[in-house]
């Protein structure tokens, strides 16, 4: 991957600079010398850091995931694929997977359209915008077990939400927010919202600086309203930014893990598991490392295919090049 | 603007840390230093007073009276030795010493091979102990030594049974029943219940197990992990209607069990519900989640009996707080669990009621709440004390059980899922 880009350009260069130098062999010797150590230097601890750190936890999960282990001792007892099979046909697994796609689905159907609005809101010239934008960005600088364990105390009954709703005279709503499973994951998603959305903000503040003015105000010249600016002048040109956010949303949605289990181990009766947590279930509270490592393999794969078919798909626009070397 | 190669390695790195979670947080020190000093780990789960500021200040004083070992105290959150602690013994650098509660747990743990066998070491002085000491033997090799046993029963409120006219403490499950309608009648929330946490839960069917099921029935159903008996399916059942009398705090099923004013022992503690089924720690840990001092509100009754039921009623669940030894600094270790069990650090522990039931009887003697007392006593005379069904069981097993009660706790499940689970993890 990086390594054919990089390579790429570096015979670009070498190439370059190969007429000035062609009268003499050793230079040309030496340049490309030159060249693969510079391709160790920059390459190399980022390959030995993914090789021990990524590819090789990856192939011993694998490994692991073929036999029913306690995570102590040697592997003996080698079940092949029961594992997932038994995974796969476990009903709180496939509510898990359940419950990651509500949140995928529940964030791009909300959280998309909130955080481009606010970041229209927040990129217009009104008082006091840096103090907002402060605002907004705060909740993402918490950490997701700091921010699990502030709501986890603000949501409990009689607690301070509750109080709010009926000072506000809407006493109708107060709900069991995290013991009701019909409510749980609706709970679960606010928070998230609540967390993330000052992140998608400022990734769009972001992407908003990159639309010139002179576009928007030739649009006002030829009589464009605001909202037809927005509609066709700004949202086009943010395309590469939302599609760069729908991507991290869905994989961290797909990943959640430190809010369920600090709020609600996954429960109740299992109503907010995702496929994270019934991993860390199955793998430390019931010692079950091989099966764990069958789960963590099945979320790796879903991961992984939704991560390649986006890229091939839909960022390709965006990243012309990166995957299949050919610049269009 | 992010690139590709940032975003993919975002994915990547970001499955593979949710695979490897806590992997990191679990090393520990236990290196000796150059000076000759020996320096030991030590996990324990007092992460509030009094209990935390007890083992701080056993290994200030064993520090002081042996300045060649050194202790790092590592206080961890209860749940979270769940992963911490397999992490730790698969890896080359485990605590030296660590909190555990025995039992079948214990027993898959010392698969490792870092456990300490420290029968040797502890034989001149561990039949001191009494039965206690079992449950941290596998195979008849002792792996850990207790510093406080528990039994379970209710923990409750004087001042509110009062204010709900309850004169007497309740002895069968009419009379529970009776208690809860009184209670609600007074606008009081008769029992507390930390179902997030799920092992609460399990408290109530171990109960009633014990209440349905002869000694030998229900021993042999633990020893073969089977269940499928009668008297477990009443019991099943049992917690099903109770479940049906509606006793328990609102948002029961989200309420964690230990941990902040809003968990079932801080509701009890700050007076907000009567009463709660729990280890009888738990007083140590309400004392600690409110300024108030509890000593004078607190009262505490056995499981009541049922009727028909072929269990003893002096029959209790219960268990035991204990540490174990890896291999590297085995004899230090034992003699640091052998200091803990003095007189001394045993009466710090009973006074502070961490430790109800102390496992040097000496320390009894300083008991002097009567309400202490009367649970010494209860458990001095109790039929039989069988281990928490959890961690009597093998580890996986144990947990599906837990699982499973939980269910029932929030409407799923019939009065043999818990069987069935057990059938399913064994």
């Amino acid at each position: 991957m990086s390594a054919t880009t990089a390579a790429a350009t570096t015979d670009v260069a070498a190439a370059a600079g190969s007429p000035s130098t062609s009268s003499t062999t050793p230079p040309r010797r030496r340049s490309h010398l030159r060249k693969r150590l510079e391709l160790l230097i920059l390459i190399g601890p980022a390959t030995v850091l993914f090789v021990a750190f990524v590819f090789l936890p990856l192939i011993a999960a694998g490994y692991y995931s073929l036999f029913d282990w306690n995570g102590f001792g040697p592997l003996v007892d080698f079940v092949g694929l029961d594992n997932y099979t038994k995974a796969l046909g476990d009903p709180l697994f496939q509510g898990a997977i359940g419950h990651n796609l509500f949140i995928v689905v529940a964030s791009l159907v909300v959280q998309l359209p909130l955080s481009i609005a606010l970041a229209l809101l927040l990129n217009g010239k009104i008082r006091g915008r840096t103090a907002l934008r402060l605002l907004v960005f705060t909740p993402y600088v918490l950490s997701e077990a700091v921010t699990a364990v502030i709501w986890l105390s603000l949501l409990q009954p009689h607690g301070v939400v509750d109080g709010l709703l009926e000072g506000a005279g809407l006493g109708g709503l107060v709900q069991l927010w995290l013991a009701d499973q019909n409510v749980v994951m609706f709970t679960l998603f606010a928070v998230i919202t609540w967390k993330y959305i000052g992140f998608g903000i400022i990734l769009f503040l972001a992407g908003l600086q990159g639309v010139p003015d002179e576009l928007r105000e030739a649009a006002s010249i030829d009589g464009a309203s605001g909202w037809q600016t927005t509609r066709l002048i700004v949202l086009p040109l943010l395309g590469p930014t939302i599609r760069i956010w729908i991507f991290l949303s869905i994989i961290g949605s797909l990943q959640l893990f430190d809010l369920v289990w600090i709020m609600t181990l996954g429960g109740p009766g299992g109503a907010s598991t995702t496929m994270a947590s019934y991993l860390i279930d199955r793998g430390f509270r019931r010692y079950e490392f091989g099966f764990g490592s069958a789960v963590a393999i099945i979320l790796f794969v879903i991961c992984f295919v939704f991560a390649l078919f986006y890229q091939r798909f839909a960022l390709r626009r965006d990243t012309q090049g990166a995957i299949t070397g050919r610049v269009e | 603007m992010m690139n590709t190669r940032s975003i993919r390695k975002h994915v990547a790195v970001g499955a593979v840390a949710v695979m490897s979670i806590g992997a990191l947080s679990a090393c520990s020190g236990g290196d000796d230093s150059g000076d000759g000093t020996t320096e030991l780990t030590f996990w324990h789960n007092g992460t509030a007073d009094p209990l935390l500021g007890i083992w701080q200040d056993a290994v200030d004083e064993y520090e002081a009276e042996n300045p060649d070992i050194s202790i790092e105290v590592v206080p961890i959150q209860n749940e979270d030795f769940a992963t911490k602690i397999p992490l730790a013994l698969s890896s080359d650098n485990p605590p030296d010493i660590y909190f555990n509660q025995g039992g079948g747990l214990l027993a898959t743990q010392a698969q490792s091979g870092q456990v300490a066998d420290i029968t040797d070491l502890t034989k001149d002085w561990i039949d001191g102990f009494g039965p206690a000491a079992a449950n941290w033997q596998v195979d008849g090799a002792q792996y850990g030594i207790p510093y406080a046993m528990h039994v379970v029963g209710y923990w409750y409120r004087t001042d509110l049974f009062a204010q709900a006219g309850i004169t007497a403490v309740p002895t069968t499950m009419e009379e529970l029943d009776e208690a809860v309608d009184k209670l609600k009648a007074a606008g009081i929330p008769p029992i507390a219940v930390g179902g997030k946490d799920r092992w609460p839960d399990a408290f109530y069917y171990n109960a009633f197990a014990l209440r349905e099921c002869g000694e030998d029935v229900l021993k042999k159903g633990l020893a073969d992990a089977d269940l499928s008996d009668d008297c477990f399916t009443k019991a099943g059942q049992d917690v099903i209607d109770f479940i049906a009398t509606e006793p328990f705090q609102d948002g029961f099923n989200g309420t964690p069990a230990q941990q902040g004013a809003g968990s079932s022992a801080g509701l009890v503690a700050n007076g907000e519900v009567a009463m709660e089924l729990q280890g009888t720690w738990d007083k140590s840990v309400m004392q600690g989640l409110t300024d108030t001092d509890l000593d004078p509100l607190l009262g505490w009754f056995p499981f009541p009996a049922i009727d028909g039921g072929e269990g003893d009623p002096s029959a209790t669940v219960g268990g035991g707080d204990g540490f174990s030894c890896t291999q590297e600094h085995v004899e230090e270790c034992v003699d640091f669990l052998h200091f803990l069990s003095s007189d001394d650090i045993q009466k710090k522990l009973v006074e502070a009621s961490v430790a109800t039931i102390p496992v040097n009887e000496a320390a009894a003697e300083s008991i002097t709440d009567p309400v202490v007392k009367s649970i010494y006593d209860f458990n001095t005379d109790a039929a039989y004390v069988q281990v928490y069904f959890d961690i009597a069981l093998p580890t996986g097993v144990g947990s599906a059980l837990n699982d499973a009660v939980a269910n029932l706790f929030n409407g799923e499940g019939t009065a043999t899922s818990v069987a069935e689970a057990v059938e399913a993890a064994r």
